[in-house]
């Protein structure tokens, strides 16, 4: 039983960065309706960008991780201003292919600067012993995440709901076309989207190689794509969504990893997205639309 | 609009001069390996004999196949301030692949033209299989330094100086049980892997004779190597003594920081794989404290060869320490230098495929006492020699930081 709880820990903690990076995905799927697939590697430039700044003798580590969220931020708005803003118009397949290209360059670059070595990343939480309840070891690093990310989740979920802004992106999510009538500025509205999600990827980069100390420039492309099954899961677009199909894959992947094979663990969480599929095409949370003809 | 058109014009741009400052770069690597081999006194020597080598100088790989060159090139160099090679001067000519298979078969048609008379590479084994298909076809004698999968010597023109895969699990086994170190035994490994699953496999089924019982053997995927809390907590339960990591260093550091956090306390063991481990953790070095793996050399080994390849090696290359793979390039040109020395090979101007029939029959009668142990050669292209023990010590320095080293056991 103990053993059951400690697996549950670390399958939510693992669940919740996940979650994290899902709301990315879901947020601008909702809203821009294209799928960023350089999410990712958002995340690997902010876990860059904080390694950088703490390797620096002045700058503190709170100040490290508030510089890695203001990079990552930063970058969502250009890459989506220079990269996705000119093809809005486009055809969607055309608007994926460029969001590839995006991701590419962010790890090519990378890889021109700080080589193709994975580096030892320090801990923003170093030196703090694990907590033990109950006869369960839960490090600090795990409880971090999921506190982080619980605040995280109702926070945004307040700003969507109770905020003008959350609100106008709601109304863009329904109805680009009706929101410009209404007086949204749509073109705002998309760029803000962009910026909470890679603010987001930034808080996520820090948890996840805060958890796993280590940072290449492929660090974000398998959490990246594991977020975006999470997304999927869930529902795509859909906020809480994100957040429950997140840790439920993380729950998941880390149970079939301890009762049934260690070597089978993806293919038991894709087996399982497969048949939440087939039961329910739009995903746990998803809204059925019913198209008009 | 026309704003954002220039950005993207500009960001464009600069993506272009990136990887172009890039390319700059490794030309300019490679500019300085013809410099390094040229010749340095015209002696009196009888003829120059270009030896060819293949290894990933620039990308991922990149530590492995410089360390291989520089080797090489020190006991190049050594050779020739000697004499030579029964009076012929050996040149090196090496080649960057980037630990590539189609790049390292280029390099080799390359070497082909530059009039390459024997090969020391590659270094890595994917590269290693493509191009030993090549040298086959032309019989040209091929000799690997560090490439330990199976196939890579399959042709009786090839052989190599490092240990191969299977052999390393079953050397592992047989020291943890003859040293009495454990007699449970619990295991990680990369089942997507064929390097870690090879060694895996020779050590469980090398483990059941030893009387060494497996109580845990747990799998990760190239798909899933950061999150290693569930085989961790498997370890801890399954009430191992010792965990066999046959794995490379990157993951067998998250895995070595992630048991520190669990509370995990075994003996860990490994393979070659785990050279690098203490740059790898950083900060937390302390925590490989204690960790023991089979590995042929260790630079602060202290027998009389190993003090001798180390000190030159860090005069010849700024104070760097060799790694395993510097010392077995590093003997790979001393067994060619026997084998030539055996085989009477006076003639610099012997064609490729006659000296690669001479050299093969040579190199199973010579015996090599290298910096990676004293080494003879089975005619299927296998050496024969001991593993050594390592183990990491900590020591700690006068401002209170640490610092890892490996001791022989």
């Amino acid at each position: 039983m103990m053993s059951f709880i400690s697996y549950l820990v670390n399958g939510i903690s693992l669940g919740s960065i996940y979650a994290l990076i899902a709301l990315g995905y879901t947020m601008v799927y909702g809203i821009a309706k294209m799928l960023n697939f350089a999410h990712g590697d958002i995340i690997m430039v902010g876990g860059f960008t904080v390694f950088t700044a703490m390797s620096t003798e002045w700058c503190p580590v709170w100040l490290s991780v508030v510089i890695g969220i203001i990079v990552c931020t930063v970058l969502g708005v250009v890459v989506e201003k220079v990269a996705y803003k000119p093809l809005r118009n486009a055809s969607p397949l055309a608007v994926l292919i460029t969001a590839i290209g995006v991701s590419y360059l962010l790890q090519n670059v990378a890889l021109i600067i700080f080589g193709s070595a994975s580096q030892s990343f320090t801990s923003v939480v170093k030196n703090v012993a694990p907590v033990t309840i109950g006869g369960v070891t839960i490090s600090m690093e795990t409880i971090i995440s999921i506190v982080v990310s619980v605040i995280i989740m109702i926070c945004l979920t307040f700003f969507i709901n109770k905020t003008k802004a959350g609100k106008a992106m709601l109304a863009v999510s329904e109805d680009k076309g009706a929101a410009q009538l209404m007086g949204i500025n749509v073109n705002s509205t998309i760029s803000l989207t962009f910026a909470i999600g890679s603010a987001l990827a930034g808080v996520a980069s820090v948890l996840l190689c805060s958890s796993y100390p280590q940072i290449s420039p492929y660090t974000g492309s398998m959490p990246g794509i594991k977020a975006f099954v999470a997304a999927v899961f869930g529902g795509i677009g859909s906020i809480p969504g994100a957040m429950i199909g997140g840790i439920l894959l993380g729950v998941i992947e880390n149970l079939s990893k301890a009762y049934i094979s260690s070597q089978l663990s993806d293919a038991i969480v894709f087996l399982v997205l497969i048949v939440v599929l087939i039961v329910k095409p739009t995903g746990i949370m998803g809204k059925k639309i019913n198209e008009k003809v | 609009m026309k704003v954002s058109k220039k950005i993207l014009a500009l960001s464009l741009a600069a993506c272009m001069t990136v990887p172009f400052f890039g390319a700059c770069g490794s030309n300019s690597a490679s500019d300085s390996t013809d410099s390094t081999a040229a010749p340095e006194a015209e002696g009196d020597f009888t003829g120059t004999m270009v030896i060819g080598g293949i290894g990933p100088l620039t990308g991922g790989a990149a530590v492995y196949g410089n360390a291989v060159k520089n080797g090489i090139q020190l006991a190049v160099d050594e050779i020739n301030a000697a004499g030579g090679v029964n009076g012929i001067k050996l040149e090196l000519n090496f080649q960057d692949d980037e630990h590539n298979e189609e790049k390292a078969v280029n390099a080799y048609n390359t070497l082909k033209d530059k009039d390459m008379k024997l090969l020391i590479g590659t270094v890595t084994s994917n590269p290693c299989i493509a191009v030993a298909a090549e040298s086959a076809k032309d019989n040209i004698f091929q000799l690997t330094p560090s490439g330990s999968a199976v196939d890579c010597v399959a042709n009786d023109n090839a052989f190599r100086i490092c240990f191969n895969d299977p052999n390393q699990g079953t050397a592992s086994a047989q020291y943890i049980a003859q040293n009495g170190l454990a007699t449970k035994v619990a295991a990680i490994y990369d089942s997507s892997d064929v390097y870690s699953t090879g060694i895996y496999e020779k050590f469980a089924a090398e483990a059941a004779n030893q009387n060494l019982e497996v109580v845990a053997a747990e799998a990760f995927t190239a798909d899933s190597k950061t999150d290693f809390s569930v085989q961790i907590q498997k370890v801890q339960e399954s009430g191992a003594e010792l965990l066999f990591l046959p794995i490379y260093y990157q993951e067998a550091a998250l895995i070595l920081q992630q048991a520190d956090k669990a509370g995990l306390n075994v003996k860990y063991f490994g393979c070659d794989g785990l050279d690098g481990l203490i740059d790898q953790l950083g900060d937390d070095v302390a925590i490989s404290e204690g960790v023991m793996l089979l590995t042929p050399f260790a630079a602060d080994a202290t027998d009389e060869k190993t003090v001798a390849f180390t000190t030159a090696y860090k005069n010849a290359y700024n104070g760097e320490v060799p790694i395993q793979f510097a010392a077995d390039g590093y003997d790979a040109v001393y067994a060619v230098k026997a084998a030539m020395e055996k085989a009477g090979i006076t003639d610099a101007s012997i064609s490729a495929s006659d000296l690669c029939d001479a050299l093969k029959t040579a190199m199973t009668e010579i015996t090599v006492e290298g910096v990676t142990g004293t080494i003879t050669w089975t005619a299927d292209g296998e050496p024969t020699k001991d593993p050594k023990a390592m183990q990491i010590v900590i020591t700690e320095n006068e401002d209170g930081t640490k610092t890892g080293s490996y001791a022989a056991l």
